[in-house]
């Protein structure tokens, strides 16, 4: 499959400082990539760059296999854009936006009012459509820049913390919009929250100090995982015994009766020889490292690296 | 698509009171001071009949109005353009512009041809005073449209300095006093040079009333046409290449 987004060795500096360094990635049809890294990282340079709102100091970028650079118009055509603050005219109606926004995107009359009639009702705004923007509330007015970011159903969308301000059931609906949308396009998440990462993307890129630290599918993320359990015991057994056992690779004591370790062995072959050692399991649970645990594990370990480089 | 973002930057001055008050305002004032040429023309009309040559209504109500207008307009034109494109920024509605597929060139066009749609309003309105005077007199045609001609264009250069002010800065009221600064100087850099040298000097040549003035006396020469043309479209391109500087550097 052609890849609907094409980055490649894209940077970007503001003076001395690079917000973003070398990153290259491809986005192809029905991916739900999710784009994670800390405050500062830069996440939304990288999407501003990625839409034309900001001009990258070296690389390359192309949208549908069209080079943004060279054909700005072109390649925009096949984008949209839902920015961290949604950019809305709040004097203006539900309607009238999208309207206005259709126009700006070369739709004609027919085409322009079944979009905006789809995005409508895709986005839950029925109720709203004919009230100023400015009246609404802060969900609402979230929705309606979802709906302009899929108004023209481009072939790609990129979305900058869609669901900030949506209630718990409103986030529910977001979630199922963004999976069928997801379908048929492509489509880049950006956002802070890490479950909505794991409900929703099939990729994840996580991006720290201007760098993607990492870059896989979400099943090969849940496959290469390891493999830890909590143990508990009712025997007091020394971290040493333990470590006799060499079906353990690692051991961490929590307290005088449980401990996690890593080991090699299967959940059901590693209870089964606790059991056979008599040690009066009482507790065993597998433990998942989540998607939060590798996202703190990598951006904070280059902190440290960096520490120890300035020291 | 130009005149997609045009209508929408025309509807959006009249969805807020501020183009409103501004035409009321505008009206009212040159209302009066059309009311007062024509009862200055009353008292002196007796006068005027034992002159050879002597000026007529044209050249004693009209022309005062536009002058007076276009000075009215100098300080009111900063707060139709300071929010063109610095409350784009401010409400960062800009990145939808930039994001759809138009050219920066494109925005500032557009942008620049809704504050003409609002300034031909303004004419209209303006111009519908004299030409009411039609009903009881003979008028000067070719005078009113030389002087409308030169009052449009003065204004179209005032929207232009105050669009590229406004893609200066994020703060509309920052805009609004650095367009109201430049204009004024640019209205009245000929102050001391008129009285030195005369017309032909190179400040006399660089402020907006000279040529406006000439427009205002019914002389339609290119050279005054020129030089506004020249100003807006001056002024147009440094908005462009400001939008484009900041796209690489914000």
């Amino acid at each position: 499959m052609s890849s609907l987004i094409s980055v490649n060795n894209l940077t970007r500096r503001y003076g001395d400082f690079c917000a973003v360094n070398n990153i290259s990635f491809k986005l192809a049809a029905g991916d739900i990539l999710g784009f994670l890294g800390p405050n500062g990282a830069g996440k939304s340079s990288t999407m501003q760059m990625l839409t034309g709102n900001l001009a990258p100091t070296l690389g390359e970028i192309s949208i549908n296999g069209v080079d943004l650079l060279e054909n700005p118009k072109a390649a925009k055509a096949s984008i949209g854009y839902l920015p961290e603050n949604p950019p809305l005219y709040k004097e203006m109606t539900v309607t009238e936006y999208l309207q206005f926004c259709g126009r700006l995107h070369n739709l004609n009359n027919t085409a322009l009012a079944s979009a905006c009639d789809s995005a409508i009702e895709r986005c839950g705004l029925e109720n709203v459509q004919k009230r100023l923007i400015r009246n609404l509330s802060k969900g609402y007015q979230q929705r309606v820049g979802i709906a302009q970011a899929i108004l023209h159903s481009p072939a790609v969308i990129i979305l900058d913390e869609p669901t900030v301000g949506l209630d718990p059931i409103q986030i529910l609906e977001i979630r199922d919009l963004i999976k069928n949308l997801g379908e048929t396009q492509g489509i880049i998440l950006c956002t802070h929250i890490l479950p909505e990462v794991q409900a929703v993307c099939n990729r994840v890129q996580i991006i720290n100090q201007g760098e993607i630290v990492y870059s896989a599918s979400m099943e090969d993320m849940l496959r290469n995982q390891n493999e830890k359990f909590e143990i508990t015991l009712t025997e007091n057994i020394g971290i040493e015994k333990l470590a006799d056992h060499h079906v353990f690779k690692s051991i961490e004591v929590i307290d005088e009766h449980s401990f996690t370790a890593e080991s090699d062995l299967t959940a059901d072959k590693l209870s089964e020889y606790i059991v056979q050692q008599q040690w009066g399991l009482t507790r065993f649970a597998q433990q998942q490292t989540s998607l939060e645990q590798i996202f703190i594990d990598l951006t904070t370990s280059d902190k440290t690296t960096l520490e120890d480089n300035t020291a | 698509m130009i005149l997609t973002i045009a209508k929408r930057e025309f509807r959006s001055m009249f969805l807020s009171p501020l183009a409103w008050v501004i035409l009321a305002v505008v009206q009212v004032i040159l209302a009066w001071s059309f009311f007062s040429s024509v009862d200055v023309f009353f008292n002196i009309q007796s006068d005027l009949t034992t002159i050879k040559n002597a000026p007529g209504v044209t050249d004693l109500v009209v022309s005062p109005l536009f002058e007076v207008a276009s000075i009215v307009l100098l300080m009111i034109m900063p707060l139709l353009t300071m929010r063109l494109i610095s409350e784009e920024k401010r409400n960062k509605t800009m990145s939808l512009l930039l994001s759809a597929p138009v050219s920066i060139t494109e925005i500032v066009l557009g942008k620049y041809l809704g504050l003409l749609f609002f300034i031909v309003t303004l004419l209209f309105m303006i111009t519908l005073m004299p030409l009411s005077l039609s009903m009881g007199t003979e008028l000067d045609f070719i005078k009113i449209f030389s002087g409308a001609l030169g009052l449009f264009l003065t204004l179209a250069a005032f929207g232009a300095a105050g669009l590229y002010m406004s893609s200066l800065t994020d703060n509309p009221m920052i805009a609004a006093i650095s367009t109201f600064g430049l204009l004024l100087l640019l209205w009245m850099i000929n102050v001391n040079s008129a009285s030195i040298s005369g017309d032909a000097s190179v400040l006399g040549y660089l402020s907006l009333q000279t040529h406006f003035t000439a427009l205002l006396r019914g002389i339609l020469n290119t050279r005054d046409i020129a030089y506004f043309i020249l100003f807006i479209f001056g002024f147009i391109v440094l908005t462009i290449r400001q939008l484009e500087t900041q796209r690489l550097q914000s």
